[in-house]
């Protein structure tokens, strides 16, 4: 499904991403994980289509068509969506109308009608409901003065409305308490099938007892320096990064 | 001939025949007087530094239209606020359209000042009220020596207005340039509140110069809204001067919504008189082209533990002009003010400017005073944020555009009204509303 082969990409000429390769096959999950600043959200970024990024090498291919020229709302409606570490507030518009929005956008671009009204609100309700959100949350501002765990129950809300091939989700535990990570996880499985793939940024190897991962990634200053399975998530816990710090260098 | 040697010989062609023998008549000349002595504002002057008028001064303009013009109804419903019953003073080229107006003496007086002025009824409130707010800077001093038609409402202790009252200035195209000068006053006495709809709409491309000024007047404990629809054509120039003058405990709000026009200048003026005043200033500018709006406020704080509220948002396209100019004066006895200010604007292409001034002056210890100014182009992570979502770009700049303007429409208290401007501001920035945000 997504396929990344040797990508380098940065800002400013100041490299971030250095040779990155990743293939995440349909019903896979793939976790990354790594420290700080190691380049895990503009690896998100880029998959997601941020023009401020340039990708000087490599390239970025989705169901085996390149993606690197597209742009973000198109990477959308492919299929591709990305939740964010940090949301972002839009005052003025609310969940409901924006989430509206985003749906027959993604329609229009398919060539179909705008989703009728009813099944609309039916699904929104269905979503809301899985989530277990209150409907109070949809009538205001989009993640206008929402909590740290309330903007990221939300951003699950919104995947599961648009229901992605492949969904990015950048550190959606962050901010969110233990009970409410356990709804949102259960969410994301239940939205899970053998058609669509996740890729999920993490620290914590808790969010991975819900959702279980096929493979491991450690992304060490912008570059995937260590590959396994989920056990590979367990060991990093225990024992930090300097260990495998100390690898790369012997290697 | 220039203007101001047309106008000014028209006046003494008419000046005998115009109210000759009541106290008017002295205002009238001695604001001819000032008028010439002063003549039209020039880019030398600080506060018209950004608004050159002399393109506008340039045309061949009819100052006194003779012919009464009619227009249909249904030619020019879409500029009223069909959807709810309202009382409408209407004029077609300056001259009062008894067809399309729906006045009242029921209670309170919704007509003329054309009658006002002449009628001995309305002698005690003309001598207490006209001109007493209104300056003798030159186009308020032109204006006044001009003064004949325009909205006279008083509304009388204790009344609440039940339908808003619209003010519409119809110019016909008829006259192939045309110069108008309506002057409306308005009395809101004690306790009383009335809503009030001004526009001002040309029906053609033939060039209009519009110099209104209007007074009102607040007396203790009154409030009034009151919301100035600027949505005219390209061709069409309008500078608004309007003074309040506010009593103890009483409310103003004004709203200024400015879309239309090519050159528009906002010269909005409070004072606050009386105690525990609160004043309202809002208002909503988006522009494109060669368009341009300019905002003078001034709120004068005189009296001690008033309260006022400036909010004004600017969107600028094309080769757009905006000029905000905030003045707050702060009296040495108006202790416990609470003067608040923002200005916040948008810039969407490179050629587009705005010109943007605070300016305090504060001469009481005691006093809670904050202003704030943004100039910025639209959040490129919001807009990332929607494409991720799958909304297109322009589509999602338009969102941003409308959720940065529109938030500024909570405060307009007719609902019918605010759908109405809630759909100019979608027409304008091009969002396809879908849903009601
Ligand atoms: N817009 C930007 N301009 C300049 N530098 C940037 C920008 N975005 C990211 N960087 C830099 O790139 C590096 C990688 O940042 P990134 O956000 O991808 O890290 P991360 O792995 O997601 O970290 P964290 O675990 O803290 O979320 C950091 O050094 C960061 O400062
Ligand atoms: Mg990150």
């Amino acid at each position: 499904m997504l396929q990344i082969k040797n990508l380098h990409a940065g800002i400013d000429n100041e490299e971030i991403l250095k040779g990155i390769n990743l293939e995440v096959k349909a019903g896979e999950i793939h976790a990354i994980m790594g420290p700080n600043g190691s380049g895990k959200s503009t690896l998100a970024s880029v998959i997601a289509g941020k023009e401020e990024f340039e990708v000087t090498q490599g390239s970025i291919s989705f169901e085996h068509e390149d993606i690197a020229a597209l742009a973000p709302e198109e990477r959308a409606h492919k299929g591709i969506f990305l939740s964010f570490q940090y949301p972002i507030e839009i005052p003025g518009v609310s969940v409901t109308n924006f989430i509206k929005t985003a749906i027959n956008e993604g329609r229009k671009a398919k060539g179909m009608v705008d989703m009728p009204a009813s099944e609309m609100l039916k699904m929104i309700r269905e979503k809301a409901e899985l989530l277990e959100m209150d409907r109070k949350f949809l009538s205001r501002s989009l993640n206008e003065g929402f909590s740290g765990g309330e903007k990221k129950r939300n951003e699950i809300f919104q995947m599961a409305m648009l229901e992605p091939k492949l969904a990015i989700l950048d550190e959606t535990d962050s901010g969110l308490d233990i009970d409410a990570l356990r709804i949102v996880a259960n969410g994301v499985n239940k939205l899970r099938n053998d058609k669509n793939a996740i890729l999920v940024i993490t620290h914590y190897q808790r969010l991975l007892d819900y959702i279980v991962p096929d493979f491991v990634h450690v992304l060490l200053d912008g570059k995937i320096v260590k590959s396994g399975t989920k056990e590979l998530a367990y060991e990093l816990e225990e024992r930090g990064y300097d260990w495998i710090k100390e690898e790369v260098k012997i290697v | 001939m220039s203007l101001k040697d047309k106008l000014i010989t028209s006046y003494f062609a008419v000046e005998d025949y115009i109210d000759a023998d009541s106290h008017i008549h002295d205002l009238r000349n001695t604001a001819i007087k000032s008028f010439e002595e002063k003549g039209f504002p020039t880019k030398k002057e600080e506060a018209w530094k950004y608004t050159p008028l002399n393109a506008i001064l340039k045309e061949d303009y009819c100052v006194f239209p003779k012919k009464e013009n009619t227009i249909e109804f249904k030619d020019v419903k879409k500029y009223f606020l069909h959807e709810i019953d309202t009382y409408k003073i209407v004029f077609i080229d300056g001259i009062y359209s008894s067809f399309l107006s729906e006045t009242t003496h029921d209670k309170v007086d919704v007509c003329l000042l054309s009658a006002a002025l002449s009628k001995p009824k309305y002698k005690a409130v003309i001598e207490n009220y006209f001109n007493k707010v209104a300056k003798d800077d030159s186009l308020t001093s032109l204006n006044t020596a001009f003064a004949k038609e325009g909205a006279y409402i008083v509304i009388p202790k204790h009344r609440e207005v039940e339908k808003p009252i619209e003010i519409i200035n119809f110019a016909t195209g008829n006259e192939a340039a045309l110069f108008l000068q309506p002057r409306n006053l308005i009395v809101v006495e004690e306790n009383a509140h009335v809503q009030i709809i001004e526009r001002h709409q040309s029906l053609t491309s033939n060039p209009v110069f519009t110099n209104v000024v209007t007074e009102i007047f607040t007396e203790k404990n009154a409030s009034i809204d009151y919301y100035k629809i600027q949505n005219d054509n390209h061709s069409a120039s309008l500078i608004d001067s309007t003074f309040l003058l506010q009593e103890q405990g009483s409310n103003a709000c004004v709203h200024t919504f400015s879309f239309g026009g090519k050159l528009t200048r906002n010269n909005l003026n409070f004072y606050q008189k009386g105690e525990r005043n609160n004043s309202t200033l809002k208002g909503v500018t988006i522009i494109e082209e060669n368009q341009l709006v300019d905002h003078h406020t001034l709120v004068n704080h005189i009296a001690p533990n008033c309260e006022s509220h400036q909010n004004y948002k600017g969107i600028f396209a094309g080769k757009s002009t905006g000029v905000f100019n905030g003045k707050i004066i702060v009296e040495k006895e108006a202790q416990k003010t609470d003067a608040f200010q923002q200005n916040n604007n948008i810039l969407i292409t490179d050629n587009a400017t705005i010109n943007s001034k605070p300016q305090l002056e504060i001469f009481a210890d005691d006093v809670k005073c904050s202003h704030g100014c943004t100039i910025g182009q639209l959040d490129e992570e919001a807009m990332f944020y929607m494409q991720t979502r799958g909304i297109h770009k322009k589509e999602a700049q338009a969102l941003l555009m409308f959720a940065f303007a529109s938030n500024v429409l909570e405060s307009v208290k007719i609902p019918e009204l605010k759908a109405r401007i809630t759909k100019l501001i979608a027409n304008k920035i091009g969002v396809d509303l879908g849903f009601n945000l």
